[in-house]
């Protein structure tokens, strides 16, 4: 079955980003497609590269930016709400003058019609959140 | 089919629970999982909600958030039924739509 | 795309305390452009989006309550409100910025399982 996967909050902060982590795993290892995962509002903080969390703890974004690589997932990241949150990549950080950007590997920004498109192209959508 | 409907929320915080059990159709089922579990227990406010909500919706707990919460299965109420991730998944693929609660 | 399908936006949180009212509208607007069967339910304090006379000067924060307005514009005009979340919190119908329906519980339960795809914010 193909699905697509709404995260609504950071990593950390609240346990959506694990369980929306644990979900697609388990959602692979059965076989299944994840046609796109998406991250909004606060969901938008899974996508820096600049993350360092202590050695102890899992590394929810370096996570995500391996399952992507494996599985070649679909990460994608709200453009609008990563701009208001500081999520830049490369050409966007050049657009709008900033000096660094920091999106993940496996990562790509871009617009809500991404999440639309997978609500309808998916067979199921699972939303993730506070 | 029928809806999966899905609360990762204490009912003593948040009103999920109680606006789910209000507008899940009957036959539809109740997905409990991350602070959502505690409301799957014997011996609280609550478990006589979900007592009655057995009547008229198949509800699941999710194990792994149960257990990082330091309850066991023996704590569930009797008729709450217990799925790892992988049977969260599978209960995706046997209800639609899939509705949260956030 | 060739598919039409029910997408339902379940509003359920106040606005201002938390972006997820605002942000939600955001998606409604991009959404209504994929020619789907669009809905929105505001349901708890998701009532509250809709509350007239919203003035954030003294905040500082944004006003999108006018937007609500909008919608009809975009064909976005199925909008649901429950009943028993409009009566726990001393509203009416009057008291909202748009015309909406208004459902019993019941009603709108069986509006919900009717659709394809929830997004909840």
């Amino acid at each position: 079955m193909k699905f697509a996967i709404l995260v609504n909050e950071g990593a950390y902060q609240h346990q959506a980003s694990d369980s929306a982590y644990q979900f697609v795993k388990a959602a692979l290892e059965k076989g299944h497609e994840i046609f796109r995962v998406f991250f909004y509002h606060d969901g938008v903080y899974n996508a820096s590269r600049l993350s360092v969390p202590p050695q102890d703890d899992r590394n929810i974004n370096k996570r995500w930016s391996e399952l992507a690589q494996q599985h070649q997932v679909d990460l994608v990241v709200c453009i609008a709400a990563a701009q208001r949150r500081g999520i830049l990549d490369a050409a966007e950080a050049k657009r709008q003058g900033k000096d660094a950007d920091n999106l993940a590997e496996g990562f790509r920004i871009s617009g809500l019609g991404q999440l639309i498109e997978a609500s309808i192209e998916a067979e199921r959508l699972i939303v993730f959140g506070d | 089919m029928n809806t999966l409907h899905t609360v990762n929320k204490s009912p003593f915080e948040r009103n999920s629970l109680s606006s789910c059990l209000r507008l899940a159709a009957a036959e539809s089922s109740i997905l409990l999982f991350e602070d959502g579990i505690y409301a799957a227990l014997q011996g609280t406010e609550f478990s006589e909600t979900i007592q009655t909500a057995l009547a008229t919706h198949s509800i699941y707990v999710l194990v792994p958030d149960l257990q990082a919460r330091g309850m066991s299965l023996e704590q569930v109420i009797a008729g709450v039924q217990a799925v790892d991730y992988a049977g969260f998944v599978d209960l995706t693929t046997t209800h639609y739509p899939i509705q949260a609660w956030l | 795309m060739g598919v039409t399908k029910k997408l339902l936006y379940l509003n359920r949180k106040a606005p201002h305390g938390t972006i997820y009212a605002q942000e939600a509208l955001e998606v409604v607007l991009i959404g209504s452009a994929f020619e789907q069967d669009i809905s929105l339910a505001f349901v708890d304090d998701g009532v509250y989006q809709l509350k007239k006379q919203q003035d954030t000067k003294a905040t500082g924060m944004k006003n999108f309550s006018p937007t609500y307005r909008a919608l009809d514009d975009y064909d976005v005009n199925k909008l649901y409100v429950e009943q028993e979340s409009l009566a726990a919190r001393g509203l009416s119908a009057e008291d909202l910025i748009v015309p909406v329906q208004v459902l019993s519980s019941a009603e709108l339960a069986a509006l919900m399982a009717t659709q394809d795809v929830v997004f909840s914010f």
